[in-house]
């Protein structure tokens, strides 16, 4: 009987396991697809298309990116500058934002909260911002735009004032009595108190920004200023826009090269590329997800 | 006394005045980026011409509405929006649950690990690389799922053309994006459950069937509840990057793929500011309207959870 019971357990979990692994494998499965076709030879891919697993391997693709690099480069120091400077000033700016509103004995808590919280509800939408943001404030085609315009959320402020207020009060009332001020209580006591919180936040803003195109597709036409993702994304529906690119290598190359250009594999090792920096911060992403999201959203 | 009285609240104005200072670079930021575009929206009612600005542009009342209400368009977008918007609450929650309720049941660490890591993978990638991967499946050349079809002595199909797959191609690949992150809240949820609910219920005889239904879903209804809701506050939002990158903007598809943000992004290339600001309005209003309802129902049903 006993023997019987623990059998039927175990096929059930074996299920659930099994399950989970071919989820697993939807999963990872088309992510190594664009890894594959990066290390597939371009006349391999072309003739027999995809496929799961290279016949061999071929690092023509990530030859070009490397040779024909300066568009490439580029746009990975703006990417890079644009995430972590606009990571950092963001972070900043939402947390002495959300560190008064989580004291209860601020005067103006209600006003301000309500200032910020409104802007979740409604929007003055694409038009009015596209024109105010490139016609009056001529944001366009600066590193600005990627910056200023999406320095605060108000969910993440929402989400820092909650941990804020978890703090125990008489930390600040202490320091108070020691004559410091709040900015110095702020810095001192606070900021080093809400570890978990900052790398949550900072980690989602930093893949937001690193993943943003969007940005770029509507206020940058300077192909100085692309971020990879852009870049990408243009090349994804622009054989022409890479044909272009590999044209742009100084004068003494061979003229054949360009009409080499592989432009199947090329594509796939950019976007390996492109994403490989998020996939780096991966692991320390897992570490902090659970508890930043148990702090945030789930307040019951 | 009196002195000392009018001493503290100096004191306590002055220390007001430090948070205030504190909270100012965002109250500016929040001033310029998002309280002067809702004063924009003006633009709706004027016949906007770019040299003239928009105070400088002639008003002509709800002209910009008639047009966008009249043309054909309003129906296809506000449908494709909406249902799409249907569609993807379902499923989230669904699948969401069901994911999460699986992998409570998951009690080796290591295999849990692996599981969460691989489901969080998609949400890694921008919308760029979906993109790029979507291609390798659907290449009319080159893509896995052409390559099954002929093994198997069909015709390769070009779904960059074909309308009527795009529903599908659009609700698996979001699906495949999102479900992660959404099952891993329902799993956190899980987690702050006690554990001596489920070990009294196995004493009373529950099975694992029946611990589900009388204890974990109760237990994480209030945020199956408050994530449903709130997704229907942005029931007039679409993922622009879902909808214009993995459809590649073809124009074709626009039957089965465009919504009112890809609309909106065309209305300003092509320079027809009024009408497209006053498509802008009306999404802004009725995801307004959307979200305090929602937020209502919420305080009703579960005051705890609620926004504001």
């Amino acid at each position: 009987m006993s023997a019987m019971k623990k059998k039927k357990i175990i096929t059930y979990k074996t299920w659930i396991n099994l399950y989970f692994i071919i989820m697993s494998v939807t999963f990872i499965l088309p992510f190594l697809l664009i890894v594959t076709a990066s290390l597939t030879s371009e006349d391999v891919l072309v003739k027999e298309g995809f496929k799961i697993i290279p016949p061999f391997i071929d690092l023509t693709g990530y030859k070009f990116v490397f040779r024909n690099s300066s568009e490439i480069v580029r746009a990975y120091v703006v990417t890079t500058f644009q995430a972590f400077f606009g990571t950092f000033l963001s972070v900043l700016v939402m947390t002495l934002c959300a560190y008064p509103l989580s004291r209860k004995d601020f005067k103006f808590r209600k006003p301000i909260s309500f200032f910020v919280f409104f802007t979740m509800l409604f929007n003055g939408g694409l038009i009015p911002t596209y024109l105010l943001n490139y016609k009056y404030l001529h944001l366009g085609n600066t590193i600005w735009i990627y910056i200023l315009p999406t320095l605060c959320s108000a969910f993440y402020i929402i989400i820092f004032r909650t941990f804020f207020q978890g703090l125990p009060i008489s930390l600040v009332e202490s320091a108070k009595l020691d004559g410091a001020s709040e900015i110095r209580i702020f810095f001192q006591i606070i900021l080093p108190l809400s570890k978990p919180v900052l790398a949550t936040v900072a980690l989602l803003t930093l893949l937001t920004k690193w993943n943003d195109w969007y940005t770029s597709l509507i206020y940058i036409t300077d192909s100085k200023l692309y971020t990879l993702q852009y870049l990408l994304k243009r090349i994804l529906q622009e054989v022409e826009f890479l044909r272009l690119m590999a044209n742009n290598t100084p004068a003494g190359i061979d003229i054949n090269f360009v009409e080499d250009t592989p432009v199947e594999t090329l594509k796939f090792a950019m976007c390996i590329i492109a994403a490989g920096p998020m996939l780096l911060v991966f692991p320390f992403f897992q570490k902090y997800f659970a508890k930043g999201l148990t702090v945030g959203s789930v307040k019951g | 006394m009196k002195k000392r009285k009018k001493k503290i609240s100096k004191n306590s104005l002055k220390k007001n005045m430090e948070l205030l200072l504190l909270t100012l670079p965002a109250i500016i930021v929040y001033f310029i980026f998002s309280y002067i575009p809702m004063f924009g929206v003006i633009i709706a009612f004027k016949d906007y011409k770019a040299p003239k600005g928009i105070l400088g542009s002639a008003w002509n009342g709800i002209e910009n509405f008639k047009f966008f209400f009249t043309s054909q368009d309003a129906w296809r977008i506000t449908r494709n929006t909406v249902g799409y918007a249907l569609i993807f609450i379902a499923i989230n929650l669904i699948a969401g649950v069901f994911v999460a309720l699986l992998l409570y049941e998951v009690r080796s660490k290591k295999a849990l690990k692996f599981y969460q890591t691989s489901m969080m993978l998609p949400r890694f990638l921008s919308w760029v690389i979906v993109g790029y991967i979507t291609y390798t499946f659907l290449s009319p050349t080159m893509g896995i799922i052409n390559q099954v079809i002929q093994f198997f002595g069909g015709q390769s199909i070009d779904w960059y053309s074909k309308v009527s797959a795009w529903p599908w191609i659009l609700v698996i690949t979001n699906t495949w994006k999102v479900i992660g992150l959404n099952c891993i809240m329902y799993y956190a949820a899980l987690m702050g459950v006690d554990k001596a609910y489920f070990e009294a219920a196995q004493i009373d005889g529950a099975n694992r069937l029946q611990q589900i239904i009388h204890i974990s879903i109760p237990s994480i209804k209030p945020l199956m509840i408050v994530l449903t809701l709130l997704a229907f506050g942005n029931i007039f939002r679409g993922d622009f990057g879902l909808f214009y990158v993995i459809p590649r903007d073809v124009g074709v598809l626009y039957p089965a793929t465009d919504i009112i943000d890809t609309y909106v992004y065309r209305g300003l290339r092509t320079g027809n500011l009024g009408t497209t600001a006053a498509v802008g309005l009306f999404q802004s209003l009725v995801g307004f309207v959307m979200i305090v309802t929602m937020n209502g129902i919420v305080r009703k049903v579960e005051p705890e959870s609620s926004l504001f």
